[in-house]
């Protein structure tokens, strides 16, 4: 042991430094290297996905999004009825006959008129945008920056013109959608009203917030 | 002689020794629940709880929100959490658990927090104090402490009001709650003046159940009580297995680059 | 340091803007440490590693406490059972705030063990010191923030103490640091900035001058002789060994066993039987009634002992002062110029240790309740505590050294 540690000394005083390469075995530390990093990364990756979960919504913004049950019994002819889902404003509303048919007419003026983008259910994505053709379910938020635009149902109202055959007008940046919450082209809204998930438990009762496939 | 002492210290704290000091330390501290202040001083029985026992912990949740939520709220967690521990459909948490109502007046949304409907302002009235949130019991004053809390009322008529006394927590405003399942019982003292000391509990008049039975009721709800309080305990070890093993792999890994890079060093 | 280094690309061309490879050298890979550190080199890094901790996982906690009176017990509930892994990042909080003392007290004791406060180590021991300060100071406000029932006497305690100042000025002040005339909403308030925003920003402007300290005057070892004395040709000290890699990879391990203690702690006893997290505090503040027993939480409890064993408020309140402010002139009552223990004279090998069991000896009789025999050996203690620093003032300037080597050994 001592003579071992006199060889040592002696080399120590000989090299001038602390530090020498002799025994150097450059891939065993490559792999060393390669492996604390993976191994390492690994957990410090780990944990840095458990804080930021931290910041998706908790369980208690999950049960304040839960699904919610809107009863339509009451909803005459054209009217439109307001449920909160998610803390946003998700409108019901009962078409009329006239505005059913409204939807071909304006077809020409729309951006999509055919809901090719992705903001419906596919059980939407037809010419109403509805499970059933008389009550449009949307989420009544404009998909331009935010704002919750307003019900016009009355037709060639004078502040849109008079082929205005009502729908639902943004007083934010002026954005217009049809009956079917489908956007006019020229406006600054990129895209359709989103429809939410939502199912029929009976005649009178919508669930919004739960897909109609998943509850089957 | 001294020099001896601190020298061989750089040898002696040797990573395994150190690692094996800490690590049982840890363990003692994990497994020293009995450590509370206990209240009179009286001594507290020691129940087997066993909070993995979803069997149990179901019974207890019974029991909690039949005889103790009426007064006693557990506000901070969810009925709808409850029923994923627990191994319990949401649907029959509903049907089976739930009695306490919203401030519509409807019955509690499974999502909602387990809150008692009673107000504060009631329970100060009827009872004196506030009666206790119960949701933390169990990590402020022990499994021991509840357990043995529940078994040791008795009647005490110079008591006004409810009449009941606690050997556990001696005028407690708490009157016995499930006096119909347990009988009633009192104390037997022995000794006078400064020698008197208690005995035992006698049984005066029969209860619903027989005092084994009576001991797994109140064993369920303390064990219901211990959930309540630490709910990720379960899935808080599973995880800290696997993380226990990460890390003695990377330590492993660190140990082996330590050594290559200090070949280097004379 | 050197101007050859800064070559092309865009290294090169932050080089001339801003000296990030200069400053890298300097601090890491060109830093020559001695090549003997032991066990105790490794808390300095462990302390830097915790505070990163304690920053990281405190971000993420304010984003769900809520500072009020009414809300503030619930919200930490809130964390525990409904945000996606609150039990870890509180647990992992609070584990680090213990921990953080008990890497700091190794870190410290280190530095008495082998003399690192001496010349030319002044400054740097006393901006430790007023880091040392500071964390109690955080410590402090931040456990006041659950508002449990030992947060909230523990808090209303603490402030009292300064209740002690004569002259009526006492009074004033515990006053204006509650806010009111209880601990209160407000207090928990201020306590809140101060603990994530004010005491933090001084800490990490103390730790910077700390380590910026450090790396002017070159690290201590444990032989306390300076390897600046024994230069190569090339003016690299010869027992020295560049930072990086030698220490970063040896830190590396030191942190990997740290995170083996730390994460046991976290998920098989948060609580640590009651020491990290105090029973009490499972219950919510109520300023109408007391604990049957308040004890700070255990780093504090040394200090605490020796305020119990002086049987007089102020005098109390001055012996606990002085037992911290002591370690501030440590450098001029230390008048050895030997550095490390292994050359020094039995006496001090005496006197540390009889300090060190003094103060964990303290540490344990301020947990407890207050019995007779519990405050005669806090008084004892307090006294070898004193003691130790009297002593050391009268022995370190006769003491018998053992010859140093020229080299580390």
């Amino acid at each position: 042991m001592s003579a071992k540690k006199k060889a040592t000394d002696e080399r120590r005083v000989a090299l001038d430094s602390s530090i020498t390469n002799e025994g150097l075995d450059p891939k065993r530390r490559r792999l060393l290297v390669g492996g604390m990093s993976a191994v390492g990364g690994l957990g410090v990756g780990a944990l840095g996905v458990s804080m930021l979960a931290s910041m998706s919504p908790s369980a208690r913004a999950k049960a304040a999004g839960a699904p919610v049950e809107a009863d339509i019994s009451k909803l005459s002819p054209g009217q439109l009825l307001t449920v909160e889902w998610r803390g946003k404003p998700v409108w019901i509303v009962r078409r009329t006959e006239q505005a059913l048919q409204s939807l071909n007419s304006v077809a020409s003026q729309l951006s999509d008129p055919d809901s090719q983008e992705d903001m419906q259910p596919v059980y939407a994505q037809n010419e109403t945008r509805a499970i059933k053709p008389e009550y449009l379910v949307v989420v009544g938020i404009c998909t331009h920056l935010g704002c919750s635009p307003t019900y016009r149902p009355e037709i060639a109202a004078p502040d849109l013109g008079s082929d205005w055959e009502g729908g639902f007008f943004c007083p934010c940046h002026g954005s217009k959608f049809d009956y079917a919450g489908r956007v006019y082209a020229g406006v600054p809204a990129p895209t359709n009203l989103e429809v939410p998930p939502y199912q029929y438990l009976d005649d009178n009762r919508i669930l919004i917030g739960v897909d109609q496939e998943a509850a089957a | 002689m001294m020099s001896a002492l601190f020298k061989p210290m750089k040898k002696m704290i040797g990573k395994g020794a150190l690692v094996a000091m800490v690590s049982g330390a840890v363990l003692m501290a994990s497994q020293s629940t009995g450590v509370f202040a206990a209240g009179g001083g009286f001594p507290l029985e020691t129940p087997r709880i066993d909070t993995s026992n979803k069997k149990s912990l179901q019974r207890g949740a019974k029991a909690y929100v039949n005889y103790c939520m009426g007064c006693h709220t557990a506000d901070y967690h969810r009925y709808s959490r409850l029923a994923s521990d627990l191994g319990l459909d949401e649907d029959d948490v509903v049907n089976n658990l739930i009695f306490t109502t919203d401030k519509a007046g409807e019955i509690s949304k499974v999502g909602s927090l387990m809150a008692s409907t009673m107000t504060t302002d009631y329970g100060r009235q009827a009872f004196g104090v506030v009666p206790p949130n119960l949701a933390l019991t169990a990590r402020s004053r022990g499994e021991d402490w509840i357990y043995t809390y529940l078994k040791s009322f008795y009647r005490d008529d110079s008591r006004g009001g409810v009449g009941v006394n606690n050997l556990v927590y001696p005028g407690a405003a708490m009157p016995h709650v499930l006096w119909e399942q347990q009988g009633w019982q009192e104390p037997v003292y022995e000794g006078e003046g400064d020698e008197k000391h208690f005995v035992e509990f006698k049984q005066v008049t029969e209860g619903t159940m027989t005092p084994e039975q009576y001991d797994g009721l109140i064993t369920d709800i303390t064990a219901f009580l211990s959930y309540l309080a630490d709910p990720i305990k379960q899935t808080r070890h599973r995880i800290g297995m696997f993380v226990m093993f990460f890390l003695l792999v990377l330590t492993g890994i660190a140990y082996l680059l330590k050594k290559e890079y200090w070949k280097d060093v004379v | 340091m050197s101007k050859e280094n800064t070559g092309g690309g865009l290294m090169g061309w932050i080089d001339a803007r801003l000296p990030v490879t200069a400053a890298l050298e300097k601090h890491v890979t060109k830093y020559y440490a001695p090549k003997n550190f032991n066990f105790w080199y490794y808390f300095g890094a462990l302390s830097l590693m915790v505070l990163i901790i304690q920053i990281v996982t405190g971000i993420f906690l304010t984003m769900n406490y809520k500072p009020d009176g009414d809300l503030a017990f619930k919200s930490v509930e809130y964390i525990m059972r409904d945000v996606n892994f609150g039990w870890l990042i509180r647990y992992m909080h609070s584990t680090g705030a213990s921990l953080f003392f008990v890497v700091v007290y190794l870190h410290m004791f280190r530095a008495l063990l082998y003399g690192s406060y001496k010349k030319p180590r002044e400054l740097l021991w006393i901006f430790g010191m007023l880091i040392y300060v500071c964390l109690m100071a955080e410590a402090f406000m931040g456990y006041l923030l659950p508002w449990g029932q030992m947060s909230y006497w523990g808090a209303q305690v603490i402030i009292s103490l300064f209740g002690a100042i004569p002259f009526g000025i006492g009074d004033a002040v515990t006053l204006w640091l509650k806010g009111d005339y209880i601990v209160s909403d407000a207090t928990l308030n201020r306590f809140f900035a101060l603990h994530v925003i004010a005491v933090p920003l001084v800490l990490i402007g103390l730790v910077v001058a700390h380590i910026l300290a450090l790396h002017e005057v070159g690290s201590n070892n444990p032989d306390g002789i300076e390897i600046k004395a024994n230069k190569a040709a090339d003016g690299i000290p010869k027992d020295g060994i560049p930072f990086h890699p030698y220490y970063t990879v040896k830190d590396l391990f030191g942190a990997c066993v740290f995170f083996l203690v730390f994460f046991a702690i976290v998920f098989f006893a948060p609580e640590m039987g009651g020491y990290f997290l105090e029973h009490a505090n499972f219950v919510p503040a109520d300023p109408l009634k007391t604990p049957e027993h308040i004890a700070p939480v255990w780093y504090f409890t040394p200090f605490y002992a020796i305020l119990r064993a002086v049987p007089d408020k102020l005098m109390g309140v001055m012996a606990m002062g002085a037992a911290i402010l002591v370690l501030f002139f440590l450098p001029w009552i230390d008048r050895n110029p030997v550095r490390s223990i292994r050359y020094r004279s039995l006496a001090y090998k005496v006197l540390l240790f009889s300090f060190a069991i003094a103060f964990i000896v303290l540490g344990y009789y301020g947990m407890q309740a207050p019995t007779p025999t519990g405050t005669f050996i806090s008084r004892l203690c307090a006294l070898i505590y004193f003691g130790f620093f009297i002593g050391l003032f009268f022995i370190s300037k006769a003491e018998k050294n053992k010859p140093l080597p020229e080299r580390l050994t």
